[in-house]
């Protein structure tokens, strides 16, 4: 019942085959313009490519592919925004999860009332961080989650994703720092330029 | 009804004094745009007397092979106009997407019109179909260029935007509808404008055109609202299928925004 990745590959990295027992955290590091991007991407089915994923015994080719996103959450590291206001970008019956998230994160509640145009780099990434985990993704992939966040509320994002790992969530976690993969991760693996996996 | 005012060959050159003023004042005032100003007049005065007596010849023959290649042949200059004029092209070519929609509309929208309001005898007449599908192509043509120009030349900006949502889940559909929407309603604008002005603002050309040849100005109108009516139709029938055909040319069965089938 893990996450297995068989012969990942587009034209531009890969392949990449893995497995990430369920409920643990895959933490991968390696230099910028390594990959690490394109895997994510690959695994959220957002690029062609060749290859299987199966996760919690369902064939991921099996689904539609908006219903494996569903289950499969990216959080980019660049996020987009659609609508005006930032309350826009969130499901109408979920205020008071992703106000008790926003509260855990340190985001000001008057935020959301807000055009997204105000909310600053690091506001923006751990709103998109937000609008994830409201969904309830199995799988959550996340591109350098905490790249401009302060040391404390890169630990609230840690500690807040260590409790969707303990309710079963199984997390693959990108992060070019060290200490940041040692700390959260129960699987470490290192990108190598052109695009190769190693321990 | 008065009796139309002939011209003759000697009142057009009268008027064309003042394209010699402009050209006078161009080069006096070094503005340099006289000899595109005489490339220009020369091609309209060319251009209108061919058609004329194309037209002419068409008229007289009734032939309804003969109209039926003159439209096609009118419809494939809008197709290819409308598949130039966005920055970016599609793999495969932006003809793809505007030839079944333009062809589509004005046929539709050309054989509506024949053969419900107009009803002329018989109801392919060219000296009806032609003019008609002229003026129908001109808003179709407006409408499915700035439709296509408004997915195809944004939809790079909106990357992250789109993808944002799929990521969370929805389907193209969803994901792309903000972008689909902005573009059909840019693609309204002018049409929606031509009818608001229409009177206030602006004497249509239309009317215009039926006025000065002698035509009482209440029937002018009537005939101005039924065009105005048409190329509306044709204008949004024309935006929302070619706004979705490109739509549709850049994802594909995984729900993947496809850029890559973007030049």
């Amino acid at each position: 019942m893990s996450l297995f990745v068989e012969g990942l590959r587009s034209v531009h990295a890969g392949p990449f085959s893995f497995e990430v027992p369920t409920g643990q955290c895959l933490a991968i590091t390696g230099a910028s313009g390594s990959g690490k991007t394109l895997l994510l991407r690959m695994l959220a089915d957002l690029d062609p490519h060749e290859g299987a994923v199966s996760f919690e015994g369902v064939e991921r080719a099996s689904l539609p592919a908006a219903e494996w996103r569903r289950r499969a959450g990216l959080v980019p590291a660049r996020s987009g925004w659609w609508a005006d206001n930032v309350s826009d970008h969130f499901p109408a019956g979920a205020d008071a999860t992703y106000r008790r998230l926003a509260a855990e994160l340190f985001l000001p509640e008057r935020l959301f009332e807000r055009p997204i145009e105000e909310a600053s780099t690091g506001e923006r990434q751990r709103l998109a961080l937000i609008r994830a985990l409201v969904a309830e993704p199995r799988l959550l992939l996340l591109d350098e989650p905490t790249a401009s966040l302060d040391p404390a509320s890169t630990r609230a994002v840690e500690t807040v994703i260590s409790r969707r790992m303990a309710g079963g969530a199984t997390v693959i976690w990108v992060t070019h720092d060290a200490a940041q993969a040692a700390r959260v991760g129960d699987h470490a693996l290192k990108m190598q330029i052109g695009g190769v996996l190693t321990a | 009804m008065t009796s139309p005012l002939s011209l003759h060959a000697g009142d057009i050159a009268l008027a064309s004094l003042l394209l010699v003023v402009d050209a006078a004042l161009s080069i006096a005032l070094r503005l340099r745009f006289h000899r595109a100003l005489i490339v220009a007049s020369v091609r309209m005065a060319v251009q209108l007397v061919a058609v004329g007596y194309l037209l002419r010849y068409v008229f007289a023959e009734h032939s309804p092979w003969l109209t039926a290649v003159l439209v096609l042949a009118m419809s494939l200059v809008a197709v290819r106009e409308v598949a130039v004029r966005p920055v970016r092209r599609l793999r495969g070519g932006n003809v793809v997407v505007a030839l079944p929609h333009v062809l589509g509309v004005v046929l539709i929208t050309a054989c509506f019109a024949l053969l419900t309001a107009i009803r002329p005898q018989p109801w392919y007449d060219p000296r009806y179909a032609i003019p008609l599908v002229g003026i129908l192509l001109g808003s179709i043509l407006n409408a499915a260029s700035i439709a296509l120009a408004g997915v195809l030349d944004n939809v790079r900006h909106q990357r992250d935007a789109i993808e944002a949502q799929l990521m969370l889940g929805a389907t193209f559909r969803t994901a792309g509808a903000p972008l689909l929407r902005r573009s059909i309603r840019a693609a309204m604008v002018p049409v929606i404008n031509q009818m608001a002005a229409a009177g206030v603002i602006t004497l249509p050309g239309t009317m215009t055109g039926q006025l000065l040849a002698g035509a009482d100005p209440v029937d002018a109108v009537k005939y101005q609202i039924l065009l105005l009516i048409l190329l509306t139709g044709a204008s949004c029938l024309a935006a929302v299928g070619t706004a979705y055909g490109a739509m549709a040319r850049l994802h594909d069965d995984r729900m993947r925004l496809r850029l890559d089938r973007l030049g």
